[in-house]
């Protein structure tokens, strides 16, 4: 497997999904008590400090988050409160009330009584990014050694005082006491003595016993997000909502196309404003303003002067054609010569799918200051400590001068792992000697946002006299490896991802690759199974050894009514499944469309969903998530692709870039959640996302009897049955 | 060209200095600190800065200042009363109808809006309306419940 990763956005590795943390650097608090009280914001105060005890451990690839000391973890308050601290973000993804009910159950703790503090990497230890569906594995674990390694400890401690054995006493509701008589220690008391705070600078000892699922109490419940009411008064500040005294508003001038040059510009017009800040730092051009719509009109004064140099850009309508022709190597060879010499049929198809952005709501937004010669910048960021470190090369300060502080932001899904906003928010506060806030237009975030990778993919498979799978040959050029593997029993078996060279800048997203795989070969599936005379149920479960996937699969279809419902034809009606594993967790969906075809419109209008990640930790953040992906993931299935011309991108907006909105709703929407209280929970975010499109070309097939082999999926007009993204009509 | 834009909003009195072809949501944020409404777009296409102007569901990104002059503005920090939620407050916090939360300002303002203009919509008036507010989280199958609740509360409310 070749991957290049010149064209990837930075500290992205499309090979591992899930290990993308920085380099690990060991960092030591640089911060004064009061700075400290100050950034954690009005109401919270940890009321007991580690002091040295806090200072990082080597951040651990994966985010395994270990830690030196439980202390490093979590601290006791004088209020009956713990603080927990953890280098994950939330985003609406739902780690805070993870984390929180992880603390509290192993605590032994009311779930409001755990404070959680996360994504500030002057305070938290570096879990790793958030990203790879890796909180719920990892940091999960992690936080619930640290609280029930805590617990242990301060009984152990009580039962000294009390001259007791540890196993005579129980801990409930952040109280410690011995049954039968009146003695109790409260958390709050302990977090007065220092001696049995002290007992928290221990590491997290290997082997920790952690509660059973059978006793769990708040794991396992639909603990709802901590800060919830704050989000519906509109309370909470998301970065964007920030200021600091002085701040002003950034912006920076971008070029007109990809690849363009600035190659002169008069900066005179603006700094005549009198009030704005003009910068020419390098490659940076910008301004900084007393208002957003003052740095408005002197940005429109600069690009007024400006003078670009273009470079040539290939366009999205030859985009497939490119990527192939920029393919690493060469597109590899079909080593399955033999197989396919005796095959009773051999099938081969080529699936595309356009890229696409993630437009999370809230744009990239950054607040830097400077304070001598250190750093605070507030952000909306999966990756707290990759930032800071990429701040740090990009400014040239020490990584331990810079703090990034991450408040709960407006959605990332794989889409904030880089630091843009952040640098120019502090190179404009360098300059302009005052706190600088970057927010990012809704099309800056279309155009320069790095974009879910286009994906090229050739499937060959040749099927026996039994109409078994007797090879299977899978190469994917430039989206990347994710759940690229066959999870079907083949004869000989390959797939490939071979890299390209990507016009636009592209990185992660939700699931990433795994959508482009899991549709083409779901789709490649069908085709298989209509070869063979199968039903495509039957060809699958004839081909399928994993007892989850099966499981989630005869699942839905026994829900949806998939064998009653295939035999059914009804004009431009159509049914169809798929099903798909990633990154430890199992789904299978069933759906009905309906071709509206004077509005050249497919209608969903039926899902059925079976999810299966292990046990359960939280099931209304689960079905929140499945529902989420399911809706999101029918945006690249029917409408989205960035269109884009001579390095211009023309569908850079909302307008243009059509999103699902209500109206895309399907009239029922039948989600079950598998719950596996005997298997270890992996997390939901993702992979929900990977079956909805697939699933949505086979009902194309069913309703038409016309193949459609490209994300977005359009309605066969032709007999050729495949139209091209990219395309504009 | 400056000027002084005098209005109200959430039942106070404003003046602000300022050009009046600024948009009413910088206005908001960055003058008066209400930072509640959110900026999804800046081109009225996403509803995260639904604000109600006179009572009507308004994008304040694309509204001028100078428009709303004299006018009552209503924000989300407006919508709950002597710290009692509003009634479609309470039916997203009941719902859990929240994932990043970045949306949620402007559909509460929109769905208010709505059942100002009208008490007892229909299902597609509800949908009408809320086809211009963009959840990105997709969380629209727990939005759908949130609003139909708050619509059923209200038609009790009133």
């Amino acid at each position: 497997m070749s991957t290049d990763f010149r064209r990837w956005a930075d500290g992205w590795n499309p090979t591992s999904d899930e290990e993308q943390s920085s380099t690990p650097v060991d960092y030591h608090l640089a911060l004064s008590r009061r700075q400290f009280i100050e950034t954690l914001g009005a109401g919270l105060v940890l009321t007991v400090w580690a002091g040295p005890a806090v200072a990082q451990r080597r951040g651990t690839r994966g985010g395994f988050g270990r830690v030196r000391s439980i202390a490093a973890r979590l601290h006791l308050g004088a209020d009956g409160t713990v603080t927990v601290l953890s280098g994950k973000v939330e985003m609406g993804q739902g780690a805070r009330a993870e984390l929180t009910q992880a603390a509290a159950e192993e605590l032994r703790l009311p779930a409001d009584r755990v404070v959680m503090v996360l994504g500030d990497t002057g305070l938290v230890p570096d879990d790793g990014i958030t990203a790879g569906s890796r909180t719920t594995p990892s940091t999960v674990p992690a936080v619930r050694e640290a609280a029930a390694a805590a617990r242990q400890l301060l009984v152990q401690w009580a039962a000294r005082q009390w001259g007791v054995q540890p196993d005579r006493l129980e801990v409930r509701d952040g109280r410690i006491f011995e049954p039968g008589t009146a003695r109790s220690l409260a958390y709050a008391d302990l977090a007065k003595n220092a001696a049995a705070v002290k007992t928290l600078d221990a590491p997290v000892p290997p082997n920790v016993t952690l509660t059973p699922v059978s006793q769990w109490k708040v794991m396992g419940t639909s603990l709802a997000r901590p800060n919830l009411r704050d989000l519906v008064t509109g309370a909470h500040k998301f970065p964007s909502d920030l200021t600091r005294p002085g701040m002003l508003y950034g912006k920076v001038l971008r070029p007109p196309a990809y690849g363009a040059r600035l190659v002169s510009i008069d900066l005179a017009p603006a700094r005549a404003l009198g009030d704005v800040v003009v910068v020419r730092d390098g490659d940076l051009v910008g301004v900084a303003a007393p208002t957003t719509h003052r740095a408005r009109q002197a940005l429109e004064l600069l690009s007024r002067s400006a003078v670009w140099e273009e470079t040539a850009q290939p366009s999205s309508r030859e985009i497939f054609e490119y990527l192939r022709r920029h393919a690493r190597g060469g597109a590899p060879k079909n080593p399955f010569a033999q197989e396919l010499g005796q095959a009773r049929k051999v099938l081969r198809a080529t699936y595309h799918v356009a890229y696409v952005q993630h437009a999370p709501l809230e744009t990239r937004a950054a607040l830097a200051e400077w304070n001598g010669g250190k750093l605070t910048v507030w952000a909306g960021t999966q990756n707290p400590f990759g930032y800071r470190n990429e701040l740090a090369r990009a400014l040239g300060v020490p990584a331990e001068d810079v703090r990034v502080v991450v408040p709960d932001f407006g959605s990332g899904f794989g889409g904030k792992h880089t630091g843009e906003a952040a640098v120019e928010a502090a190179r404009l506060a360098r300059a302009a000697g005052r706190p600088v806030l970057v927010h990012w237009t809704r099309a800056e975030e279309f155009t320069w946002a790095y974009f879910r990778p286009a994906a090229v993919i050739d499937i060959e498979a040749s099927l026996d006299a039994q109409n078994a799978l007797s090879s299977w040959f899978f190469v994917n050029i430039n989206s990347g490896p994710a759940a690229i593997e066959t999870p079907y029993r083949a004869g000989k078996a390959r797939s490939q991802f071979v890299s390209s060279e990507s016009p636009l800048r592209q990185g992660s997203y939700r699931a990433l690759a795994a959508t482009a795989n899991n549709f083409a070969r779901e789709a490649f599936m069908d085709e298989l199974a209509a070869a063979a005379g199968a039903d495509p149920l039957d060809f699958r479960l004839a081909h399928l050894d994993s007892p989850r996937l099966r499981a989630v699969l005869e699942e839905a279809a026994k829900r949806f009514g998939w064998r009653e419902k295939v035999k059914r034809k009804e004009p431009d009606v159509g049914v169809g499944l798929a099903c798909g594993t990633e990154k430890g967790s199992y789904v299978a969906a069933c759906v009905e469309i309906a071709l509206d075809r004077p509005a050249d419109r497919i209608a969903v209008r039926r899902v059925c969903q079976v999810f299966e990640c292990g046990a359960i930790l939280n099931p209304e953040n689960l079905r929140s998530q499945v529902e989420g992906c399911i809706l999101m993931g029918l945006g690249p299935a029917l409408r989205e692709e960035m269109v884009f011309d001579k390095g211009r991108m023309r569908s850079a907006g909302f307008e243009r870039y059509r999103v699902p909105r209500f109206s895309d709703v399907p009239a029922e929407m039948d989600i079950h959640l598998l719950n596996r209280p005997d298997l270890p929970s992996a997390g939901g975010g993702e992979t929900p996302i990977i079956a909805i499109a697939p699933a949505i070309a086979n009902a194309v097939y069913h309703a038409t009897g016309q193949r459609v082999r490209a994300m977005p999926i359009r309605i066969p007009r032709t007999a050729k049955a495949e139209l091209q993204p990219g395309v504009i009509a | 060209m400056e000027a002084t834009i005098t209005f109200s909003v959430n039942g106070r009195p404003a003046a602000v200095t300022t050009d009046p072809d600024r948009p009413l949501l910088e206005v908001l944020r960055e003058d008066l600190g209400l930072t509640g409404t959110k900026c999804g777009c800046g081109e009225g296409r996403c509803g995260a800065c639904t604000v109600l102007v006179a009572g009507k569901s308004t994008h304040a990104c694309i509204t001028p200042v100078g428009k709303v002059a004299g006018q009552e503005v209503l924000t989300i920090e407006g919508l709950a009363t002597g710290g009692k939620l509003h009634p479609v407050q309470e039916a997203f916090l009941a719902v859990g109808a929240v994932q990043c939360g970045y949306c949620t300002p402007g559909m509460i303002m929109g769905l208010v809006g709505l059942l100002r203009q009208r008490p007892h919509p229909t299902d597609e008036e509800v949908l009408a309306a809320m086809e211009g507010h963009i959840c990105r989280c997709c969380g629209y199958a727990k939005l759908l419940r949130a609003v139909r609740r708050a619509v059923q509360s209200q038609g009790v409310a009133s």
